[in-house]
């Protein structure tokens, strides 16, 4: 199975997925920004960081640097994107999944673990998974997701959302929200289900030593769904 | 030509920076203020010198770039 992740200035968890695709079988490429085309892959991966140091909005500018286009063409004709972070942040802004992040609500740089619970197990991202709650790592000052009412509308009809904030027992509480997202959301999907964004990093959950085997998880069942 | 065009949140968007700043206004005395909302303020200088055409190629940046159209709302405010 074939993997890229782009590379945008400010990109910083670009390697940290390069090391977690590699881990669990995938033939990883990284791809510059200013590149036209992308290799033959079966997913893309837009990676977390503060790419263009999160000028005029997280993401803004990525999403019209010149790869992305061939990403949006990628996507539209089916193909598996997956933006952690920062990347979610940037497919917002490129239009292929619903909504925005916002500066998180108590207005603090949150870095911690929580526990996510994953909606929509039929989607290729998650069948097969045993697991239904993760922990996983989340590190961001805008991750607070917004859409409008229609637009939330629109995304439970077409079951989009992909992952929710929970305590350990899947319970999903306003007190379990770190940063103000509408409905504890933390990841969604496009109409698709295509397209993945989310906040958490499992990139950063593939080793027991240091931190947790979660995100281990998550990768080894993408691979296998993929194949 | 210079046109100004200023980017505000909509109104049902939560603006914690609005929010923390009112605070901090009412906490040195300011305690006539109902509401803070930030935005942004963009002077961009067009190589266009008809305003009509000038102020159409800043408001296409505005909807393409400039503003999240989710959130926000833009407004070209003076041109010069």
């Amino acid at each position: 199975m074939k993997s890229s992740v782009i590379t945008f200035p400010g990109s910083n968890c670009d390697r940290d997925m390069d090391v977690a695709l590699r881990k669990f079988g995938f033939k990883n490429k990284m791809v510059w920004h200013n590149d036209i085309e992308l290799p033959k892959s079966d997913l893309i991966v837009l990676p977390g960081g503060f790419s263009y140091g999160d000028y005029l909005r997280c993401g803004s500018m990525a999403s019209k640097s010149r790869i992305m286009q061939s990403v949006i063409d990628f996507a539209k004709s089916g193909g598996l994107v997956m933006g952690i972070c920062n990347g979610f942040q940037i497919l917002v802004e490129a239009g292929l999944v619903p909504g925005v992040l916002l500066r998180n609500k108590y207005l603090e740089f949150i870095c911690k673990n929580v526990f996510v619970k994953l909606d929509n197990k039929e989607s290729i991202y998650f069948k097969n998974l045993d697991k239904e709650i993760l922990e996983l790592h989340i590190a961001h000052n805008e991750g607070n997701y917004f859409c409008t009412s229609d637009q939330l509308k629109e995304i439970k009809d077409n079951n989009q959302i992909a992952i929710y904030y929970c305590n350990k027992n899947g319970q999903i509480e306003d007190e379990f929200n770190p940063n103000g997202s509408i409905k504890n959301i933390a990841g969604i999907f496009n109409k698709e289900k295509n397209v993945l964004g989310m906040m958490p990093h499992p990139e950063r959950m593939i080793d027991q030593s240091l931190s947790g085997e979660d995100g281990s998880l998550f990768f080894k069942n993408l691979i296998n769904n993929i194949k | 030509m210079k046109i100004s065009a200023i980017i505000t949140l909509k109104k049902d968007v939560l603006d914690p920076q609005g929010k923390v700043i009112h605070q901090a206004l009412d906490g040195m005395g300011f305690d006539n203020v109902n509401e803070v909302r930030q935005g942004k303020y963009f002077e961009i200088d067009v190589k266009e010198n008809d305003p009509k055409k000038a102020k159409e190629i800043v408001e296409n940046m505005c909807s393409k770039l400039l503003a999240n159209l989710v959130i926000e709302n833009y407004k070209i405010i003076e041109t010069q």
